[in-house]
């Protein structure tokens, strides 16, 4: 057995290797079984969009029914005569922007509670967490009264402005993490090479904890997007959302489901392709540890 | 790992929040000109076709830009209890209903109409059928809204069902033969059940079909001096009657039934009955429709009132703190008018026409050769329901499928979701009313000091 | 967590006690500068409405009758804690949360698991995985409660139909286990969530020490219990806490699926209640007001005494 210790061991492999006997194959098959459960719900709504209304409500459910772009008609505008571009508009702006606005707050937060912590950092954090303790169905009516003194209830910056609040705790626990991470070593040779703070940090942190901060942002932007409570009570005509517009497509009167399918699709889609693209960094940028 | 330069980071994030800030949020739908209004309201299908027509034919000929917010029933209804709780003016126009109606009118959050009615000899408010119009006054007097449609509620029945099965439906069926034809075509054809009956919770949902059989059955909400009577034998006598046949010979999935679920069920002929809103009946003759011409349609079952369909009509107020009033009210006189009709009829199809507010639509020869089935049994249950005195006793508020306090809706829900666990089987009924009980209890409770400190 | 990051400068090492005190406070100044705006700007934005909400508490405001607006003092709390729908949607609360994040935990546990070793197709089943994270949630609330329950023309009843035949069981789903049906869909949604997390920090697992106990002859399954799970252990705390975080407040799913009956009202759904059907504000408030000190309390107790995560790095 001692013997086996001499086998050189520095070049460990980042994963297992693939084990080539009936367990790994069992393994194998048991992850592709439970990939493919997950994921039903989804290519059964994606097809059920693509059906019309009639044969999107039969029993048994009818998988090879005719295709057709009804749905997608009727979500785009074929019913209604509105077309869902505003809405979506709306979402992409609120989304996008509240996310750079928390990233801004939310770097220098974490920077001040892991490289350079003020005192009772831990209660910072906790401060932080509790913000997101009151259900936001209680705060809705001082928000509204607030928004409606000021005037500015149907206006996508008063949306941008909660989702940042909304945010920016995660999102600082989040950087806080990363930011934790990075070798006191790393940040002394720089500065023993005279840069300067600002300089270190764009030069030397801010690459180093990349990944963590697309994580942060795609976790920031998938929040907000999906956001539905404040902006059916905020918004009216001029700024409403993408989720408010599909909810508007359920009717308590005659079939919808092909419609509602088709809006689901069409309205998760930016949060889709953005998590796909995103999804190693999400992982990386989740690891605690992974920049050592 | 790829090094990002921070020059490529920084220059891609602004290159995109500029593209998304010049796009202008939202600015597409029409920021609110000189000469838009805003109009809140329900998804029925009679909404979405207005919300298609009205760009071509409204707004070409007046100038007026109509921005619409459509919203399910549920949502919509919380947002415009917060909107004219609130007087924000987000909005000019919202398809409220003959429950709210009344309600705001007192509250002062509603515009009166009356001025503008006789400025407007067009509008023709004498075309309203009778029992609309009132349920639509304030305490004043004063008219505070218009339907855009109207409906009550029937019996719906597969003609062809029951003929196999060798039954005739009577000219003015009681609940009790309802039961017993249910009983007998239940199971007539495969996976068919006898009849569909609201469950889902809900005031509007379940209590609006059940509220109208506790009335035919002698039950009612609250007493004349305002003692809740809601485990009352009359109640329980009802409710368990309704939650029996449900059970038995009701549709599956029964206790998340609403109308669209028996829509359905009814248009895949899953069942053979239907009891439910005059509107339905559109639905069910449409082109389209695999049960076209298949069904027969007999006034709402009754026990002890001689008649007993709701009565219920979305309609629109104007909101007082709204601006543009007049704008406001040119679209309401547009989209519930008689020109309005004959465009839908024209444009989309005679069933779909908002039917169920004019006496001149049930003359009309277009749409009863493509309503003629069921037109006049929709027109002569509105013209029987009465909302002061629905059932047989006097009530202290109006409505027959409702109670027209404020209370109402979350009352009516509580209540509701016990009702429905009944259907489901987890409680009893009497369980579940004696809870109702407690909570009308307390409703009344207040209203009877409030009548105290006013006597 | 890792190597503590000690302060750059220890105020001991300086000499001078006055000039000291000084230079200490305006360094601590420099640290709380960079915290400075998202602390006001949360402050502000989140702090205000709390204000607004715990003085609503207080008083008698019915949208409906203006005119009795007053003064209620403590009435509307006494009225929440006894009113038996809230204390419902308090355990409703507790049963919805807990299940949901014991659930997806240990799914998501033992998919990151399988997902730990290389495949053939590990990326695709990890997109397919993460999917679910990606619907919008009301989206899939309605796919749910209709593409999927729904007894007439719902996926599981037609399944069922195919493989049993025309006399399949059919039952309706969200009648009969009307909780059950809410937890699945928000598992559903989450699982991938704790996937990933748990994911990243076994892809972070120190494989030089595992790879020296299994040369030592350790099974697998020790291995597992002995390293994995505990370097896992504040992987899990952080997956438990943000999910607990969210799906507390969840509120799209209860409304959708089942409309707050059959005993699913959460509490986010009756705050909601009482708000736009009741048009109480002053009970609503009051009961949100209820739900943050419950939740304060908890959470203290949960990250002060049995979390590690504040724990290691108290240090600093």
């Amino acid at each position: 057995m001692t013997a086996t210790l001499e086998a050189p061991r520095t070049a460990a492999p980042p994963v297992n290797p693939p084990a080539r006997n009936a367990t790994g194959t069992l393994l194998t098959i048991l992850a592709w079984v439970i990939g493919v459960l997950f994921v039903v719900p989804v290519l059964w709504m994606v097809l059920t969009s693509l059906h019309s209304e009639e044969n999107a409500a039969t029993n048994p459910p009818s998988v090879f029914a005719p295709l057709t772009l009804e749905g997608y008609a009727n979500f785009f505008g074929a019913q209604t005569g509105t077309s869902p571009w505003p809405s979506l508009l709306n979402s992409l702006t609120a989304s996008v922007l509240s996310t750079a606005l928390v990233l801004v707050l939310a770097i220098p937060a974490a920077y001040a509670l892991s490289i350079r912590p003020v005192r009772k950092w831990t209660d910072v954090l906790f401060f932080f967490l509790s913000t997101k303790m009151l259900p936001v169905v209680a705060g809705l009516l001082p928000v509204y009264l607030i928004a409606q003194s000021i005037g500015m209830l149907d206006n996508i910056w008063l949306l941008i402005i909660l989702y940042t609040s909304m945010n920016l705790p995660i999102a600082v626990w989040m950087m806080r993490s990363f930011l934790a991470e990075v070798p006191v070593e790393v940040l002394e040779a720089a500065s023993i090479d005279g840069c300067t703070l600002p300089r270190t940090l764009r030069t030397v942190v801010v690459p180093m904890v990349l990944p963590g901060i697309a994580a942060t942002a795609l976790i920031c932007f998938i929040f907000s997007w999906n956001e539905l409570l404040f902006a059916r009570v905020l918004t009216a005509t001029v700024a409403q959302t993408a989720p408010v517009f599909l909810t508007s497509f359920v009717t308590s009167q005659g079939l919808f489901l092909a419609t509602v399918c088709a809006a689901s699709v069409v309205v998760s889609l930016p949060v889709l392709i953005a998590g796909f693209a995103a999804q190693d960094k999400l992982v990386q940028g989740l690891s605690l540890g992974a920049i050592k | 790992m790829r090094r990002l330069s921070m020059r490529t980071v920084l220059l891609s994030l602004v290159v995109l929040l500029t593209t998304t800030a010049c796009a202008g949020w939202g600015g597409g739908v029409g920021g609110g000109g000189a000469n838009s209004i805003n109009v809140l309201m329900v998804n029925n299908p009679q909404m979405v076709d207005l919300q298609r027509l009205t760009a071509e034919h409204f707004t070409k000929a007046t100038g007026i830009t109509v921005n619409f917010t459509v919203l399910p029933e549920n949502d919509v209804r919380d947002k415009i209890s917060q909107e004219f709780s609130s007087q924000a003016g987000q909005y000019d126009v919202a398809s409220l209903s003959n429950f709210e109606i009344p309600i705001y009118a007192r509250s002062g959050w509603i515009a009166p109409m009356d001025p503008y009615i006789a400025q407007d000899p067009a509008f023709d408010q004498d075309d309203i059928l009778g029992p609309m119009a009132e349920s639509l006054k304030g305490p004043d007097g004063q008219i505070y809204g218009q339907p855009f449609y109207g409906e009550s509620s029937f019996l719906m029945y597969r003609k062809d069902v029951l003929d196999a099965a060798g039954i005739t439906m009577p000219e003015q069926p009681t609940w009790q033969q309802v039961a017993d034809i249910a009983a007998r075509v239940d199971g007539a054809q495969p996976g068919m059940a006898g009849i569909c009956l609201r469950g889902q919770p809900g005031w509007g949902q379940v209590f609006a079909p059940l509220t109208t059989v506790v009335n035919t059955f002698g039950g009612t909400w609250f007493t004349a001096d305002w003692q809740a009577a809601v485990n009352a034998p009359e109640f329980v006598e009802a409710v368990q009657f309704y939650v029996d046949l449900v059970r038995e010979h009701g549709e599956a999935g029964a206790p998340q039934a609403g109308f669209t679920e028996c829509l359905n069920n009814m248009i895949q002929g899953n069942v053979a009955m239907w009891y439910d809103a005059t509107s339905a009946a559109g639905s069910l003759e449409a082109a389209d429709s695999p049960v076209r011409g298949k069904i027969g349609y007999a006034p709402a079952p009754v026990v002890k009132t001689p008649s007993s369909g709701w009565l219920y009509a979305w309609s629109w107020g104007i909101q007082e703190a709204s601006e543009k009033k007049d704008a406001a009210w040119q679209f309401v006189s547009w989209a519930s008018s008689k020109e309005y009709e004959q465009l839908v009829g024209e444009q989309i199809g005679w069933s779909n026409v908002p039917a169920g507010k004019r006496a001149s639509t049930y003359e009309n020869p277009h749409y009863l050769a493509e309503a003629g089935a069921f037109a006049e049994q929709t027109k002569r249950a509105i013209e029987t329901a009465d909302p002061r005195n629905p059932g047989v006793q006097p009530r202290p508020a109006l409505g027959i499928q409702f109670v027209g306090i404020p209370e109402f809706p979350d009352l009516g829900t509580q209540v509701s979701q016990e009702v429905s666990s009944a259907i489901a089987g987890l409680v009893t009924v009497q369980e579940a009313l004696d809870r109702g009980q407690e909570l009308a209890d307390d409703v009344a409770e207040r209203y009877r000091s409030r009548a105290e400190g006013e006597s | 967590m890792s190597t503590a990051l000690e302060p750059q400068t220890s105020p001991e090492a300086r000499p001078g006690l006055g000039q000291d005190a000084a230079l200490r406070r305006a360094g601590d100044w420099a640290r709380r500068a960079p915290l400075l705006p998202a602390l006001i700007f949360l402050i502000i934005v989140t702090q205000l409405p709390f204000l607004g909400t715990l003085i609503i508490s207080f008083m008698n405001w019915n949208a409906y009758y203006p005119d009795e607006v007053g003064f209620a003092g403590f009435d509307n709390y006494r009225r929440v804690l006894t009113d038996v729908t809230t204390r419902d949607s308090i355990i409703t609360t507790i049963v919805l949360t807990a299940s949901v994040v014991l659930v997806s935990l240990v799914l998501g546990l033992i998919i990151a698991l399988l997902l730990d070793r290389a495949f053939r197709g590990r990326g695709i089943v990890r997109t397919m995985m993460i999917t679910p994270f990606l619907i919008v949630p009301v989206a899939a609330a309605l796919v749910w409660k209709h593409a999927l329950y729904n007894p007439e023309y719902g996926l599981f009843n037609g399944v069922l139909t195919w493989i049993f035949g025309e006399n399949a069981p059919q039952p309706d789903w969200i009648s009969t286990m009307p909780l059950t049906a809410v937890v699945a869909s928000l598992v559903w949604q989450w699982t991938p969530f704790m996937m990933l997390i748990l994911l990243a920090g076994l892809q972070s697992k120190p494989l030089d020490v595992i790879e020296a106990a299994k040369i030592d002859g350790c099974s697998s399954w020790q291995i597992f219990r002995h390293m994995t799970l505990p370097h896992l252990r504040q992987y899990l705390e952080l997956g438990a806490l943000l999910g607990s975080i969210y799906i507390v407040q969840n509120f799209d799913a209860v409304f959708t699926i089942t409309s707050g009956g059959l005993g699913t009202a959460n509490l986010p759904y009756t705050i909601y209640q009482i708000f736009y059907n009741a048009h109480d504000f002053g009970r609503a408030s009051a009961a949100g007001v209820v739900v943050v000190i419950g939740t304060i309390i908890i959470a203290t107790f949960a990250l002060r005494t049995v979390s590690s995560l504040f724990r290691q790095e108290g240090a600093r």
